[in-house]
């Protein structure tokens, strides 16, 4: 009379659509959150999902309902002192949980003031991108592994005739023959070893015998091969930033994004990354992210100083035959004297060579004028370069379009 | 009676399709032919616990239209099932037919016993007696009306978009308690019907559309002007604010009523549910503890599995007193369990007190008492019928009087000879809706003039509307598309209050 149904194997993500929804009408807010925890993190660790809260009044859903005030009665279970006519305080916040009875399925007003969620790791990194207004296509290219190898992975059944294998298939074939015929061998031994070998039975089991083909098409098997993700190899990612007092928090929190964007990127490329931050005013430091980040500097500014510590740092540590060599520098464009074309002339002799891509971003006060710097690097000739000024998020990611551009391609 | 009755089922908690088809064979046969439960057929589904947090999200349907305030349902739950602060529920049945009962793949054997008897039996055979679902919904059409309502929101998205559609059901959803109808019988409606009606609507909207009569001068519509000119448009107050909507909302184009539509009935098949909470589970409560109860004394399961089973049940009926921790409210099935037994030992073996209290049902026929009280009653009369001075004894309970005027609060009554009958009286009311959902009305619709609407709301001792009102009162006037107004009147009708907000 009762039907079970198994239905486990049924789809499990009914909700999804549900919470989809959710996030798109609350995405203000928790774009938000996320602009924090972009904040707080550290690059390397931007690549993961995170919890965000939404304050509770922001998403409760109003209905009239009875509020403070007036007169009633309520039932509580659980008397062991009162008797009719005991006064007692009203308690701190009014209410009590004694009136709820059968109130459909409580829309509880618990006292969490925050919604706490998590995002997964896709969620996160879409708001990310949708904060950098990146493109669709660019989006799998950063976000997705990309690169394949094709891996041998056994034998299969069926495939292409370019694939079969010869030794696995007469193997196979060699297997069923002797499982086919023993039986019959045997038979026919055991009857020629009879005083009068019935001839006609003979006959019979030598065309059975006759029968088994010698390869069959069950026999044959093709290699196999599947794609395995495989990142190319290594690469090194220098983070160059002016530090001096006329970078603000904001212009940092810029080249923050900007760095992590280069950095999902090449994580995506390439197995191994590692990142060379290097801050300077009129002298460079190699520096960890904290700092990087984080330390105030006071002094002049001297461009070169950087590149000039980049090299050294390149040609010690980081050969560029055994390295893929990146370069991101952001700078407010500030530059005095020489500074701007021997910077200029380092650029495009000594690095560019060795790198792979070196990408400029301009965090100027007054976007219309053109600094000293952007002057001079406007001369540079080469498709391993791209600069550009940068006053909003959003363009931050032409910049390095050309290069996502070759490799979405 | 059969060769089963030789040892126990099984042993063991590991369950399988097999077991639990044997489980329900031995439970079922107890249920239908020695306590004579009257159930739709069942549909048993084992599910994973992902499957079971989808299930909670969309209201325990299988199925529901998609909707924003859904997944943050979702999300509050998975959130808590992840870290451990909350388990799931072992069930959950769905009134319909055949009536649908979901078993999660994590139960052990006796906890998926255990939930075939409260929920394939007891809530079963409650969706089939109780009055008020009879009354109230059609466990026929269900689930294919929800098929209906999902698709014709999805449509409507891909026709006018995500944001159009999230406006109408947010506004129809803050209406939705008052979208209920307490005293009609709404016609049963299948899916196609359904549809079929909704098309002909619309159908007929176009075709009566015709501007020349526009231009027309109005020759006979005398009736009607006297009564706009009496100003009382609908002649009678309407409760059921969502109908109202649907039905007059000037500016609503054909679809957003059919939303108002859709959500509307949505409320309706919820209604009885909230209205017999306490009923439902004590019902259902008490018929797995009875029929497993009896399985045992069968001799088809053994002690360990009764031992789960009673630990189990021991968690579900407890009842925290109101200052220990955890308490949260009465325990619907802690009352409800203990009434329906109660009901059985007043039956079984009353005291005097109980011949006194009950004579009709004293030392009667348990199984017809307890069935007539499953079939006819609701949440608000089965306590003011059954609660026991007895039952008030064990559960301490008092009513504590919170009056405006006091600085204090006082205690009304306690489990005492004088307390009875108002502890009783004062729980019953704590069930009547009147006390959770305020009376609001809508007694005035201008259709002659602005067009506005005025609803009207009484108060009910005094009570107030919670600070939300506003924003409530703004999504019906975007519903509304005119200025709509809430007044607000003590108990003698003497208006107490007003508030506007304009439509858009």
């Amino acid at each position: 009379m009762s039907i079970v149904i198994d239905r486990r194997l049924n789809d499990r993500n009914k909700s999804a659509v549900n919470r989809e929804r959710f996030l798109r009408r609350y995405k203000e807010q928790i774009r938000k959150s996320v602009s924090d925890m972009v904040s707080k993190r550290s690059i390397t660790d931007m690549d993961r999902g995170g919890d965000v809260q939404i304050p509770t009044r922001d998403i409760s859903e109003p209905t009239f309902h009875h509020g403070q005030g007036g007169d009633r009665e309520m039932i509580l279970p659980g008397n062991k002192q009162f008797s009719p006519g005991d006064k007692l305080k009203r308690p701190e916040g009014g209410g009590g949980g004694g009136g709820n009875g059968s109130g459909g399925d409580g829309q509880s007003e618990n006292s969490e003031d925050e919604f706490t969620f998590t995002l997964s790791r896709e969620e996160f990194m879409n708001l990310f991108f949708d904060d950098l207004e990146l493109p669709h296509l660019i989006r799998n290219v950063v976000g997705d592994v990309r690169e394949y190898k094709m891996q041998r992975a056994g034998y299969t059944p069926s495939g292409v005739p370019a694939n079969l294998s010869v030794t696995r298939s007469l193997r196979q074939a060699l297997a069923r023959r002797i499982a086919l015929e023993s039986p019959l061998k045997k038979q026919m031994a055991e009857l020629k070893t009879r005083e009068v070998p019935p001839d006609d039975e003979i006959a019979e089991l030598q065309k059975r015998i006759d029968r088994v083909p010698f390869l069959d098409e069950f026999d044959l098997r093709y290699r196999h091969r599947v794609k395995v993700p495989q990142p190319i190899s290594r690469a090194v990612m220098f983070c160059l930033m002016d530090v001096s007092a006329s970078m603000t928090e904001d212009k940092k929190d810029l080249a923050k994004r900007f760095y992590t964007l280069l950095y999902l990127f090449l994580s995506r490329k390439y197995e191994k990354v590692e990142l060379v931050f290097i801050r300077h005013t009129d002298n460079a430091q190699e520096v960890d992210e904290d700092a990087f980040f984080h330390d105030r500097q006071s002094g002049g500014t001297v461009v070169l100083s950087a590149l000039k510590l980049m090299q050294e740092i390149m040609t010690a540590r980081y050969p560029s035959d055994a390295w893929n060599i990146y370069g991101a520098q952001v700078s407010d464009g500030d530059a005095f004297g020489a500074d701007p074309e021997k910077s200029r002339a380092c650029l495009t002799e000594q690095l560019l060579p060795h790198s792979r891509y070196f990408a400029y971003i301009e965090v100027p006060d007054d976007p219309m004028r053109t600094s000293p710097l952007s002057y001079a690097y406007q001369r540079i000739d080469s498709d391993k370069f791209a600069m550009s000024s940068v006053t909003h998020r959003g363009e931050v990611y032409p910049v390095l379009r050309e290069l996502f551009k070759k490799e979405a391609a | 009676m059969n060769a089963l009755e030789a040892g126990p089922l099984s042993t063991g908690a590991e369950w399988t399709f097999e077991l639990i088809e044997r489980y329900d064979r031995a439970i079922g046969d107890i249920a239908l032919n020695e306590y004579k439960l009257d159930i739709f057929p069942n549909q048993i589904e084992v599910i994973a616990s992902e499957q079971m947090l989808d299930a909670y999200a969309s209201v325990g349907l299988p199925i529901g239209y998609p909707h924003w305030s859904y997944g943050k349902e979702f999300i509050r739950n998975e959130q808590m099932y992840r870290k451990g602060q909350r388990g799931l529920a072992y069930e959950i049945v769905i009134n319909s037919n055949p009536c649908i009962a979901y078993l999660m793949e994590e139960n052990s054997l006796p906890m998926q016993a255990l939930v075939i008897a409260h929920a394939c039996y007891g809530h079963n055979s409650f969706f089939k007696g109780n009055y008020l679902f009879k009354q109230w919904t059609n466990a026929d059409a269900i689930i294919d009306y929800m098929v209906f309502a999902r698709n014709y929101v999805m449509k409507c998205e891909d026709r006018y978009g995500h944001a159009a559609v999230e406006e109408i059901l947010d506004s129809c959803h803050a209406l939705q308690s008052h979208g209920v109808d307490r005293y009609r019988h709404p016609a049963p409606l299948s899916a196609d019907e359904e549809r079929l009606r909704q098309r002909e609507r619309e159908d007929y909207a176009w075709k009566q559309y015709d501007d020349i009569w526009r231009t027309l001068p109005s020759r006979g519509s005398h009736d009607e002007s006297k009564n706009a000119a009496a100003g009382n448009y609908p002649p009678e107050p309407q409760e059921n604010l969502l109908y109202f909507v649907e039905k007059h909302a000037p500016k609503l184009e054909p679809w957003q009523r059919e939303l108002v539509r859709i959500v509307r009935k949505m409320a309706q098949y919820f209604y009885p549910q909230g209205m017999t909470k306490v009923m439902n589970e004590g019902w259902a409560t008490f018929w797995h503890y009875t029929l497993l109860n009896r399985l045992y004394d069968k001799g088809l399961v053994d002690d360990g599995f009764m031992l789960e089973v009673l630990s189990s049940h021991t968690n579900v009926v407890a009842q925290r007193g109101f200052d220990q921790r955890g308490y949260g409210g009465i325990n619907p099935y802690a009352l409800g369990f203990a009434m329906m037994t109660d009901i059985r030992r007043i039956c079984e073996n009353p005291t005097p007190e109980d011949h006194e209290w009950f004579p009709d049902i004293a030392g009667g026929d348990w199984l017809k008492v307890l069935d007539f009280a499953m079939r006819n009653y609701k949440d608000e009369s089965f306590i003011g019928q059954f609660l026991s001075p007895r039952l008030i004894r064990d559960f301490h309970l008092f009513a504590i009087a919170d009056h405006a005027q006091d600085e204090h609060l006082v205690v009304d009554s306690i489990h005492n000879e004088q307390g009875y009958r108002r502890v009783r009286q004062l729980l019953s009311q704590q069930y009547n809706r009147d006390g959770q959902v305020p009376d609001i009305q809508v007694v005035r619709y201008d259709h002659r003039g602005d067009r506005s609407l005025t609803i009207q709301h009484r108060r009910h001792r005094g009570r107030p509307l919670g600070e939300e009102s506003g924003e409530v009162l703004k999504h019906l006037a975007r519903l509304w598309g005119f200025t709509v107004r809430l007044h607000t009147v003590d108990e003698k009708g003497k208006l107490l209050e007003q508030r506007e907000t304009r439509g858009t």
